[in-house]
Order: structure tokens, then sequence, then C-alpha cells
């Protein structure tokens, strides 16, 4: 086992510095110059020329992607250029408030996904089955964006039940667990758990439907197994796979947040890409790539780890 | 007895043996989903390729008097949009940009993946290493991340949307041409082609594509439907499509403002690009089921 998270750890080394890479690159394809957002129409060059040297721009590629690693793995990514204020912290007080929505739409998408995906799979061929497998494939295709509009037309227009914007009453203050603030994530939570949910239901039906029809069961029931323990060994071997299916889609919530927290206005990680982006602030819209892809890629590593500390043969392969 | 016996070993090559494909087209055929959707499917794209001769309203054409009609009000059967133009209209000229900038990618993405994972998976050794690793990098990144980072890099516009969508796509296909081509290449036939002097290339155009060809588009089929959420999800965000041009996800955008006074118009787009990419997704399992031979 060790020798096994020693490989799997060794082997995320180069992905990092390739992500880093990666995430650098690609706000220096950027066209234009990356100080237009700040400087003011009737800016003189020399000011120009200081804020250029201030934030490091006027240095050589390789060099200005040496010290950017540098200085990011002093946990300094460096300061906006929209509001003057540190990346990092920016950063993390965002992707605190993504966490808190992933966690809330993985436990809705997670629970219904297994849920369908199992009972999909036992009554396989039954209209059980055709229902579950419907919703599942309806997640799967909806624009989970539109279908946001669509939750914010129901509930907070026409029923007036829910607020459709922000993440509290007074906008995105601190996040607290009572319902003054949990009714705020219950539309992005559900919407976001759409698409997890449609998944994994697919995934654990198809799951459960091969490890049925195995020579084990078969041997299981004829030795005279009660039904609901034979189940109990279905959802031991469907585990493994459940999970790491279910890890991904942890990580593609966390990063891939950006269009629901748009539709919502929710103070994550998705909206701060979002503004990086359209006011051209390219240390944050190159700090918040990286956080995003770097928790991707940790939590993959989890993943597989805790993959193969419940799953055997993954170890010997 | 002799006699019979003669007829029915006569009779017998009468019935030739169905080739695979020609099996797959007819369960395919039979597959009530599936012919449904690729129905659905035809008819918008056909709409879309024939809209100027439906005779519908000028989906650029606004009115300041007419704005956000109710769906059903004569004259306007879908509604009108924000600035007053009929949203019918606006839908079905709305498919030529939101279809290019959907399938497009996964088309592109299609060749060049598929290209690069065979090569891959056939040469292996050092140029396999080097491609699968650089593919790894992509898988580092969740889709929607990268497609939007790529796109916020280069800017709104259309072929930027198209690239970058295509940059998320060719890693995923690579890696499924690797993984089959690998899987082709130690067949006993590839073996055989080999020892009977076929070259590489040979080897590769004639055996191994047409072997790995099927699998290979069945997965790209089932990207669609993501691509199609994602390049409207681009538009949505406004770095896709620019106004005034109608497309469903900027359409979607454009009508945020319009939820509070016309939702259900507002709605509209939205309902589209569910249909396309549910409509992809349907077919796409029907054909993954119907290249299974094995049930």
């Amino acid at each position: 086992m060790f020798v096994y998270i020693a490989r799997r750890v060794v082997y995320v080394i180069p992905i990092v510095a390739s992500v880093a890479l990666v995430c650098f690159l690609l706000v220096h394809i950027t066209p234009g110059d990356p100080l237009v957002a700040v400087l003011p129409a009737d800016a003189s060059q020399e000011l120009a020329q200081q804020l250029r040297v201030a934030y490091g721009f006027d240095k050589p590629l390789p060099v200005q992607f040496g010290l950017w690693v540098w200085r990011a793995l002093h946990g300094d990514l460096g300061s906006s250029i929209a509001t003057g204020r540190p990346v990092l912290s920016e950063v993390m007080k965002a992707v605190g408030n993504t966490v808190t929505l992933a966690i809330a739409a993985a436990a809705i998408g997670f629970t219904l996904g297994l849920f369908f995906g199992l009972i999909a799979g036992y009554f396989r061929d039954t209209w059980v089955d055709k229902v579950a497998t419907s919703i599942a494939i309806a997640g799967v295709s909806v624009p989970h964006y539109w279908l946001g509009m669509v939750m914010v037309i129901i509930f907070s227009v026409q029923l007036n039940w829910l607020p459709a914007v922000g993440a509290g009453p007074g906008g995105s203050g601190a996040w607290a667990w009572d319902w003054e603030h949990i009714k705020y994530l219950v539309l992005p939570a559900i919407t976001t758990s759409v698409i997890p949910m449609g998944i994994v239901t697919r995934t654990v039906r198809a799951l459960t439907g091969d490890i049925l029809s195995q020579d084990f069961v078969e041997a299981l029931r004829a030795k005279g197994l009660q039904e609901t323990k034979v189940f109990r060994h279905v959802i031991k071997n469907a585990a493994p796979t459940a999970l790491a299916v279910m890890g991904l889609q942890l990580g593609y919530m966390l990063g891939g947040s950006i269009l629901i927290e748009t539709v919502f206005s929710w103070p994550g990680s998705g909206l701060l890409l979002n503004s990086a982006i359209f006011q051209r602030d390219l240390p944050l819209l190159q700090g918040t790539i990286l956080v995003l892809a770097l928790f991707f890629v940790f939590l993959n590593l989890l993943v597989d780890i805790a993959q193969a500390s419940i799953d055997p043969r993954i170890k010997r392969s | 007895m002799t006699v019979m016996t003669d007829t029915a070993l006569q009779a017998a090559p009468a019935t030739k043996a169905r080739g695979y494909w020609a099996t797959v087209g007819r369960r395919i055929v039979r597959d009530k989903v599936s012919m449904a959707c690729a129905f659905i499917l035809l008819l918008i794209f056909l709409a879309a390729i024939f809209a100027p001769y439906l005779h519908l309203a000028d989906p650029y054409q606004g009115s300041m008097i007419r704005r956000l009609r109710a769906i059903g009000t004569p004259n306007y059967p879908l509604g009108t949009d924000e600035l007053g133009r009929d949203m019918l209209a606006r839908l079905i000229y709305g498919g030529r940009l939101s279809l290019l900038i959907g399938i497009l990618p996964v088309i592109l993405a299609f060749i060049i993946g598929t290209g690069l994972g065979v090569v891959a998976g056939y040469v292996g050794g050092k140029l396999n290493t080097a491609i699968m690793r650089t593919v790894d990098v992509f898988y580092a990144f969740p889709s929607v991340l990268l497609a939007i980072a790529i796109s916020g890099a280069l800017g709104a516009g259309i072929v930027n949307s198209i690239v970058s969508l295509t940059i998320v796509f060719v890693p995923q296909i690579t890696r499924v041409a690797e993984s089959v081509t690998t899987g082709v290449r130690n067949m006993d036939y590839v073996e055989a082609a080999r020892a009977s002097g076929a070259n590489a290339f040979t080897i590769m155009r004639v055996h191994m594509l047409g072997n790995v060809l099927g699998s290979i588009f069945v997965y790209a089929t089932g990207l669609i439907s993501v691509s199609m959420i994602l390049a409207a999800g681009l538009s949505f965000l406004g770095l896709g499509t620019k106004p005034p041009e109608p497309e469903w996800g900027l359409m979607l955008n454009t009508l945020r403002t319009a939820i509070y006074v016309n939702p259900w118009v507002a709605a509209l787009p939205g309902v589209m690009i569910f249909a396309v990419s549910i409509c992809f997704n349907l077919l796409s399992d029907g054909m993954r089921s119907a290249m299974d031979i094995r049930n």
C-alpha cells in the first residue's frame, strides 16, 4: 500500500508542474496589454512603464514564469490588478463558498444517484429501471445554467419561496449553516446536483447489472443466501468504481462551478473567475485557475488512494 | 430422402450472412427511441439550414412597441424577446450558429484525436509516452474550467470558442483512440498482416482504422451533448457569440433580465439546447448498444 501511495504521489509532481506551466501560458497567449484594466485612458508612458515594472510584466517570459512559480511556492500569487488585494486570499475566500455549494450538491446528487442507480440495476428492464434511466439521461443532458434559470422562475419569481441570487441576507457575508443562509443555497445546490446525479445513476446502474450477472452471485443465491445479503455483496463490489466516479464528479463541481455561480451570483471561485476574465485581471485569472486545477489534481490523488485502500485488486495491478 | 437433402444444400448459400455493420444498422433502425431522436434532430437541422425559405420574420428586426410579448400572441407564436424580435424566427435561425459551435469542435477533435490516438497506440514506445503524458496534463483540469480558461484567455468570439472546445475534447478522444488501438494492435490478423509484409501505414489504414473508428465514433457522438451545453454556456457567459446574432446560449443570457416580465419566453432557448443535447445522448446510447453484438 505504501509503495502504491508513494508511486502515485511521485507521479503527481510532473502533472503539477505542467499544470502551472499551462496556467501561466494561458494568460500570456492573451492578446493586448495586461495593464489595460488599471491604466486610465490618458495615462502617460512613464506611468505605464512604472506599473509594468511593478507587476513584473517587463521581464522575459521564462523569467516571469520562474518568479511566479517561486512566489507561488511561498504562497504568494501576486495581487489582483483590479482590487490590489492578494490573489491567494481572494481565491481561498471564494473557494470556501464553492466548497459549501459543492458539498451540498454532492449530498443531494450522490444520494439520489446511488439510490436510482442501485434500484435501476437491480430491477433491470422493469418500469422502475425505465423511470430511473430517464431521470438520469435528463440529468446529464440538461444545460444546467438553464435549469438554474427555470428554478429561479418557478421558486423565486412565481412562488416567491426562495431567494434568486446571493449567498446570504447581507449579499455575500460570512456563511453560516442556519436557515437564513441555507435558503440561499437550496436552488444553486439542487441545480448543481443534477449532472452528478445523472452520471452516478448511470454508472451504478451499469455496475449493479454487471455484478448481478456474475457467477458468484449465482453461487450466493444457490447456497440460499437472503436477497438482502446478496445485495450487500453487490454494493461492496460496486463501491470502488462508484467512489472513483463520485470523487471525479466532486472535482468537476468544484472546478466547473462558473456557470451556476454566474446564474445565482453565488460568491464562489466561479464568479471570481468570471469577473477576472471580464476585467482582464491577469494575476487573479492565473491564480484562480491554478488553485482550482491543483484542487482537482489532489482530489484525484486522494480518490485513487482511497480506491486502492478499499479494493485490493488495484494495488496488485 | 437424398433428393430433399440435395435441395436443402442448394438452398443454404442463398441466405448470405449479414455483415457486422449491416446488423448494427438493422438494430438501430429497429430502436424506436433512437429513431425518434434522429427524426427530431433531422427536423432541427433542416429547419436551421432552410430557415430563409420558411417565411419567418426577420430575426434581427426588433421593435420597441412589441417587446416581450407572451407565447401565443397572434403573429408571434412563441412571443418576442427583450428587443421585440420574433422568438420563433430567432430560435430557428439560432440553430445555425448553436449547432455549428456545438458540433464542429467534436468533429475537429474526432479527426485530431483519432490521428494522435491511433499513432500513439500503434507506434507505441516513446511517441506513445510523449502523446499520452501531454494528454494527462489536460486531464488535470475539469473540462468546464479548461474551456472557460482558454476562451477567457483568447477573448470572446465564435472561432475562439470553437478552438477552446476542440482543445477540451482532443485529449478525451485521443485517450479512447489510444486504448482501442492498443487493443486491436495485438490481434492475430494484425500480426498476420505484418508477417505478410504490409508496411505500418497500410496496416494502420486497412486493418486498424476500420476496427477502431466505430468505437471512437460512438464515443465522439456522446461528446456532442456536452459540447452543445458548453458551447452555449460560453455564449451565455459572454465568451462566445456576440449580439445581435441569434444563438441559443446568448439568447438565454440577454433574456435573463426578462425573467420577471415574461419568464417562459426567457426559458425557450434552453429548451432547444436541452432537446438537441438529450437527442444526441439517446442516439449515442442507442448506437453503443446496437454495436454491442453480444446481446
